[in-house]
């Protein structure tokens, strides 16, 4: 499934989608970026609900296929530019983490 | 054939919005030189933590990136005010990071553990009151 498909599933807001043809392989949640450097692989869907410009960097470095932003957070002021120079697709949503990490595996076939 | 690529970056301490900008060219260096994809992943995330701790300790450095035929070397040098105890800024959760750094999503005292889980060699000359440099290998 690409990432505009996964939105358009999860009925995601799409704030930023430089890739929309990147496939989602699986998921990871988490808001401690170096923890999430560590543990995320690259394809899969992060949600988080920290929103600093840091997102993009710790994005890239891990090859996510999509940022998702639980709760309705909004990213800082700049995030949203960077992120389009970096490739870096970014959504939103107003379920939480958990609520979006379920739907995800819901749609994507990994219940 | 002992010739190495080099790369030199200065890393910015004044804020965390460059914070990265070294790692991810790298990333985009390495990639063009054909390095595999396993190889640039732990190269530039321990850089990317390297690059974050100069930043939060030690208003910024530089970074130094070695390519030779079978592995990556990356020299990370600072001025900050040292490590006063290595083997507990090794542990995992350990951190002297302030709140501020924290509520930004580090701070969580992963950074030099992830440095260390990603690349295969690790050396810390620290002096208080001078400085940090940190080498590390990631072999092909």
């Amino acid at each position: 499934m690409t990432v505009r498909e996964l939105s358009k599933a999860l009925g995601c807001e799409e704030l930023k989608l430089p890739e929309p043809d990147r496939e989602v392989e699986g998921c990871y949640c988490g808001d401690l970026l170096s923890w999430v450097m560590g543990r995320a692989q690259a394809s899969q869907a992060w949600i988080t609900i920290m929103s600093n410009i840091n997102i993009v960097a710790v994005a890239t470095l891990c090859d996510v296929s999509c940022i998702i932003l639980s709760e309705n957070v909004m990213p800082d002021d700049g995030v949203l530019d960077v992120a389009e120079a970096k490739g870096v697709n970014i959504l939103r949503t107003a379920d939480t983490t958990f609520g979006a990490a379920a739907a995800l595996a819901r749609v994507t076939g990994n219940e | 054939m002992s010739e190495s690529v080099r790369f030199h970056f200065d890393v910015n301490g004044q804020s965390f919005t460059s914070a990265g900008q070294a790692s991810v060219q790298v990333k985009k260096n390495l990639r063009e030189l054909g390095i595999a994809p396993d190889v640039i992943r732990r190269v530039s995330i321990a850089m990317y933590e390297g690059e974050i701790n100069m930043v939060i300790h030690a208003h910024g450095g530089e970074a130094d990136v070695e390519v030779y035929e079978d592995r990556v070397v990356i020299i990370l040098n600072d001025h900050g005010p040292g490590i006063k105890d290595v083997e507990l800024a090794m542990k995992e959760g350990y951190s002297t990071a302030p709140d501020n750094i924290r509520s930004l999503g580090f701070g969580a005292g992963m950074g030099l553990p992830n440095m260390k889980r990603y690349t295969d060699e690790m050396k810390i000359d620290t002096e208080l009151g001078v400085g940090t440099k940190i080498t590390m290998t990631v072999r092909f």
